[in-house]
């Protein structure tokens, strides 16, 4: 069940739930991912991957690859040229070019289980295999560390020896795997802490997790004789895809066009590159195109996944529930290149709340596992899980209902975080409210469960975006923007021309355009594409509307001041003007050439007043104490979307996210053995939540809209999966009296703490 | 151009000709649900794979005088679909009808999850507690054996070399008979067991009068807990003998630490599902359905 | 060993190819007669998205060999439309939003047809499991439920 916006009035379309302009072609088969495009003549590139987690490659001997009948192409490190040392954007995240080159083939190390090493193109999937086992690398095997604790730890085998502690205090002088050291201060918590009645204090860990995407990573590549690329790729960001590869390889952007396929599922995860520089080189090399897929068990292996994390959480507060001070000191995962989000974990920590006194710590930490990549609020979920659950054992302490003690402290219009920025409009307060006041709320915990609600913060992201339209003889227009689709953004961006232009919602065609055809969009990702390249959007259709404008104007031999647009018309402002006839779009555009040519709008800016996000989530759930085994019987997640444009993919965003966090809760982590290997790198034994392990996921959709939007836009999609693991770990903790602090809270890890916990409990029943 | 053959077997005289010719590469196909999965990541090479399919007695069900013979490649959804086999040995489908997924189940096979012989295998304590016979056939001719002395370890058979299983006998049941099998799983369904107990029991006038009990995942092969048997036989399932029952659950196991379970969480799981199942049985024996969640 | 020559019916056609002992449904219907609707997830029978209906049975294609299809009937994704006419599992999806990328999709149209034909009047309890095979990572199920459950009632309906 869901509570529908209240948009009623407000807007025609916005707020309305029609058919997604992709629908008919997801439902039949049609819609074409990246796998699901071929080229006559196409080779099958595959990779060699290192079978160690940390060796320096002495060699690799490609020659028996390269003769073997049907192999067309073979490449390493050599084959690309060495990058800087030099800082871009990726989505949310930051990566170094020199870890770019290095991560998509190993250079002097390999620093990973499924790291490539080499690549070969051959005729047939069967052949490329064959020659991946002629190609013969010499490796020299050095000792591996995995875990963060670890590889802090002096005498940890260091895996890069030019890495230096940024941030260190005092500076740093031998090599380390801790990249980085952040702080953020606000007040003075020393101080703070001295003031409070009540101090929590509690260690957490998280393991890392995988995005999950059901589509694997593929793309096709075509390099021709005169240096022009063309991919095809399945990517949250194909500017990005274009961007990466020019870098990489060396080519102007304007040589490598990027047509982004349909993508089945991202979440962060596909806004970096992995095979599409491959390809392209191996199919500059062999002269024909070149389709490469990755592999189950190498998405696991070898992409990017969320890291896991060590968290300390210090709360310290007034009887009354007042939190006086908060500390946080994360140290988190990069994998083998530096760069985890430590720093969107250490900043969302405390943002949900108007704090005066807080401290946090992060470490950005190397250790021989795949390099981190963006998953859906990156570091967020992280130091929530363990914010969150501390401040649940401040309500237990304090007798406080959950709610209430967020409500107490929560952040507000003008509230300053701890990272600098000082809150507009947002909707913390609202959220905790319409959480409170749900029907779930309000509903007796049934007997043996346990009720969890956790608080949730992201803050959203604008960035660049270019959109056009034009209209066609008729008057139907097209809209045409330059982000992939991932969640059903294209039904977004048609209603929200729609609306603008005051046409029906079916007589707009929203297009996705290559990176040729469309200027510079930023990836899809950040929960932007509904808000900035939205805006896009509307400004490109009030650029045809001013153009629009001028035409009838000339048509009337009137100022074009003197010309108002409404309901898909031109009109005359007013009575004094004259009266003509309104002119709609189909008048507009029949006589187009005779007023000055094609109609068209066009639009390209940096957006930027994205609102943030708030999620207040709600869990009951009873727990097997014989087993372990948790089932989840009612789940509720509310969050402040701004303005609901599609409702149904609003909802959507909320319950994807709840359940992405519910299998982060329960079942979902990387496992590796003593050698540095995956154990469990397929959906077997990398556990995501099925049909099911769910009940229904009930959305409350508060609007509080963004002032910075012409729609109050809002992004929604990365808070959902903030909030989760903490209302579920709040809820075993009072179905059982047992608190978790150890992620994910599978069934032998349950048992295991119910057991420990069992003379202490049955001790507290008598 | 690849060098597996594949062969069609229509009897399984000429099914185990085509075994024994190809000389320890061939495997037999059936649901292929573990065939193809192993020779995706290079844990299997077949040389010949031999479809046996197109064999009748290999995928039909045959009841004679309440005794069942289950063609071994007969798809689990088949089985499950056979309303006199699920009356008689609810047990026995539920195990079956929970390996993998739907689409899983109407390929896989009791035969081929036996087989495979991992020693998670969902059908197997089922089997041996429903006290299965495996039949036989090779180029000695035919021979049976009962399903808990078949295994030989993880992913061992006891099967000679030319010798394929045709089906699995169930015996006929005794009035006041019924069984159940239950795993311990992380998920809700999709997972190999971390645990799984089956039990077959008899009862009159509210006491146990015979009782078997198949202990899986716990061990290199399933285990026939007979002293989990004994403890039942002649209780009226009263706390003292379930107690002892899943004590001797636990005591049998020789589990491992791994990515799916810890020694210490299956030794108690296995008590903990001995108990379970030997209530859902009862209740059965007593007329009350546990039916699960899967549409009949 | 040559190719194997197969002759089935795929979504009502009778369709030959060629190919090896060891290709997969999945990858003959994928790479050799371009019906890409069915998509590999997995390969390993953990994701069902490569869901097809052989001989009326619900399956995941990955798992099945070409060769042994010879003389069955395949459904897949590419034969749920009539013509132009969506089938109501498909025009319910679209409409009540129970996909967000599409990849699962064609997965879970495939097994939630061979359900209704099935069950024609399933629990909530029996469609997740029976659905259990089929991931998806977008939609967190709700949506997707809900509509087989829709068009449950909507079929029994109209089937009066």
């Amino acid at each position: 069940m869901s509570h529908a916006p209240n948009t009623t009035g407000k807007y025609k379309w916005i707020g309305s739930r029609p058919d997604r302009p992709d629908g008919a072609d997801k439902v039949t088969g049609r819609a074409r991912f990246g796998a699901d495009f071929s080229l006559p003549g196409q080779l099958i590139g595959k990779v060699l991957r290192s079978p160690h987690a940390h060796a320096v490659i002495k060699s690799i001997d490609t020659s028996k690859a390269l003769a073997l009948n049907g192999v067309k192409a073979v490449i390493t490190a050599e084959d690309f040229p060495d990058q800087p040392n030099l800082i871009v954007p990726t989505g949310e995240m930051q990566v170094n070019m020199r870890d770019i080159t290095r991560n998509i083939m190993a250079r002097e190390k390999a620093l990973y289980e499924g790291h490539p090493v080499a690549a070969v193109a051959a005729v047939s999937e069967a052949i490329a295999k064959q020659a991946l086992a002629l190609i013969k690398v010499d490796y020299k095997v050095l000792p591996h560390v995995i875990d963060v604790a670890d590889a802090m730890k002096p005498g940890a085998p260091i895996l890069h020896d030019h890495l230096l502690t940024e941030g260190a205090n005092p500076p740093a002088t031998k090599p380390s795997n801790i990249a980085k050291r952040i702080e953020f201060k606000k007040g003075d918590a020393k101080a703070g802490f001295a003031e409070a009645d009540v101090v929590i204090e509690k260690d957490y860990t998280t393991q890392a997790v995988h995005q999950g995407y059901i589509e694997p990573h593929a793309t096709l590549a075509s390099a021709a004789e005169d240096g022009q690329v063309q991919v095809w790729s399945t990517t949250q960001g194909h500017f990005q895809v274009r961007g990466f590869c020019s870098r990489l390889l060396g080519l102007d952007t304007s040589q490598i066009r990027v047509t982004p396929t349909e993508i089945g599922g991202g979440f962060g995860g596909k806004t970096v590159v992995y095979l599409e520089p491959l390809a392209i080189r191996l199919s500059q090399k062999s002269g024909k195109p070149v389709k490469m897929t990755m592999a189950r068990e190498d998405v696991f292996r070898a992409s990017g996944p969320a890291p896991g994390g060590n968290v300390k959480v210090k709360i310290g507060a007034k009887k009354d529930g007042r939190i006086v001070a908060a500390e946080c000191i994360v140290e988190m995962q990069a994998g083998a290149f530096p760069g985890s989000p430590v720093g969107p974990a250490c900043m969302c920590s405390f943002a949900c709340y108007d704090i005066d006194n807080v401290y946090i710590e992060g470490f950005d930490v190397v250790s021989n596992r795949p390099k981190v990549a963006a998953y859906r609020a990156p570091g967020a979920p992280i130091s929530a899980w363990a914010v969150e659950s501390t401040l649940d054992i401040l309500a237990q302490q304090l007798k406080m209902d959950p709610i209430d003690l967020r409500l107490k402290n929560a952040a507000k219009q003008g509230t300053k975080t701890a990272y600098g920025v000082t809150f507009n409009t947002i909707g913390m307060v609202e959220t905790l409210q319409a959480i409170k006041d749900s029907e779930h709320y309000k509903t007796p915990v049934k007997p043996g469960y346990g009720r969890g609600v956790a608080a949730g913060f992201w803050f959203n992201i604008g960035a660049d975006s270019s959109a056009a339209s034009h209209v066609g003889e008729d008057g139907s227009v097209t809209v045409i923007s330059g982000n992939p689709d991932i969640g059903g953004s294209r039904a977004s961006l048609a209603l929200m021309a729609a609306e603008e232009l005051g046409v029906d919602y079916n007589r707009v065609r929203p297009v996705i355009a290559d990176t040729a055809s469309i200027g510079f969009n930023f990836v899809t990702g950040g929960s932007r594409v509904t808000f900035a390249t939205g805006l896009a959007v509307v400004n490109s259709v009030r650029d045809m509307i001013r153009e629009l404008k001028v035409r009838a104007a000339k048509i009337w031999k009137v100022d074009p001041d003197a010309v108002i647009w409404e309901n898909g018309m031109a009109k005359p402002a007013g009575a004094n003007v004259g009266t003509f006839e309104p002119l709609t779009l189909a008048d507009l555009a029949a006589q187009a050439g005779r007023t000055g040519g094609p109609i068209n709008g066009h639009a390209q800016l940096n957006v930027t007043g994205a609102g943030p996000g708030f999620g207040v989530h709600c869990v009951d759930l009873k727990v097997d104490e014989d087993t372990g085994c948790v089932t989840v019987g009612r789940y509720t997640a509310a969050q402040d979307v701004g303005t609901a444009i599609h409702p149904s993919y609003v909802e959507g965003q909320l319950q994807g996210g709840a359940v992405q966090g519910v299998g982060w809760a329960l079942n979902e982590e990387y496992i590796y053995n003593s050698k540095g290997k995956l154990e469990n790198p397929g959906f077997l034994d990398y556990r995501m939540p099925v049909a099911s392990d769910l009940p229904m996921i009930e959305t409350i959709l508060v609007e509080v809209p963004n002032p910075q939007h012409p729609y109050g836009v809002r992004g929604v999609g990365e808070v959902p999966i903030v909030p989760p693991t903490a209302a579920v770990g709040n809820a075993i903790a009072r179905a059982t009296g047992v608190r978790m602090v150890d992620l994910p809270m599978s069934p032998p890890r349950l048992s295991e703490a119910l057991d420990a916990a069992r003379p202490k409990r049955m001790m507290a029943a008598e | 151009m690849s060098d597996v053959q594949y062969k069609v077997a229509k009897t399984v005289r000429e099914a185990a000709g085509m075994m024994l010719a190809a000389k320890g590469k061939g495997y037999i196909l059936a649901g292929g649900t573990d065939l193809l999965v192993q020779m995706k990541s290079g844990a299997r090479t077949p040389g010949v794979i031999v479809d046996v399919k197109k064999i009748s007695e290999m995928v039909s069900v045959v009841e004679k005088n309440g005794a069942f013979t289950i063609g071994a490649a007969t798809p689990a959804a088949v089985l499950g679909e056979h309303k006199k086999l699920r009356k008689a040995w609810p047990g026995v489908i539920e195990a079956c009808n929970l390996i993998g997924s739907t689409q899983i189940q109407g390929r896989a096979s009791a035969g081929g999850n036996l087989c495979n012989a991992s020693p998670a295998a969902d059908s197997v304590p089922a089997l041996v507690a429903a006290g299965c016979v495996v039949n036989i056939a090779g180029p000695k001719g035919k021979r049976s054996v009962p399903v808990e002395k078949f295994l030989a370890g993880p992913g061992k058979t006891t099967l000679k070399p030319g010798e394929i299983v045709v089906s699995l006998a169930l015996p006929k049941r005794p009035k006041g008979s019924s069984d159940a099998y239950l795993r311990l799983i992380p998920r809700t369904e999709m997972d190999i067991a971390v645990v799984g107990v089956g039990i077959s029991l008899t009862m009159k006038g509210g006491t146990v009068t015979d009782a078997r009990v198949g202990l899986g995942a716990v061990a290199p092969t399933v285990l026939l807990v007979d002293k989990a048997a004994k403890a039942l036989i002649g209780s009226k399932l009263d706390d003292a003998a379930l107690d002892a029952a899943a004590a001797a659950c636990s005591a049998a196991c020789k589990p491992i630490d791994d990515k799916r379970g810890t020694i210490k969480y299956r030794t108690k799981i296995a008590g903990v599902l001995l108990k379970r199942t030997a209530m859902i049985a009862r209740d059965r024996i007593n007329g009350i359905e546990h039916r699960g969640h899967r549409p009949v | 060993m040559a190719k194997i020559h197969v002759n089935t019916t795929i979504n009502g056609a009778p369709t030959e190819f060629l190919c090896d002992a060891n290709q997969t449904l999945l990858d003959v219907l994928r790479d050799n007669l371009g019906l890409t609707g069915s998509k590999e997830g997995c390969g390993s029978g953990d994701c069902g998205a490569c869901s097809v209906m052989v001989n009326g049975r619900l399956v995941c294609s990955c798992l099945v060999l070409g060769p042994e299809t010879e003389g069955m009937k395949i459904e897949t994704i590419e034969g749920l439309a009539k013509g132009d006419r969506l089938h109501p599992l498909q025009k319910k999806f679209v409409e009540m939003a129970a996909l967000q990328c599409g990849i699962c999709t064609p997965g879970f149209l495939i097994a939630s047809k061979a359900l209704l034909e099935k069950t024609p009047n399933p629990t909530e309890t029996e469609v997740r499991y029976w659905l259990a095979g089929n991931l998806c990572r977008c939609t967190g199920y709700d949506k997707i439920v809900t509509a087989v459950l829709e068009v449950a009632a909507e079929m029994r309906e109209s089937a009066r």
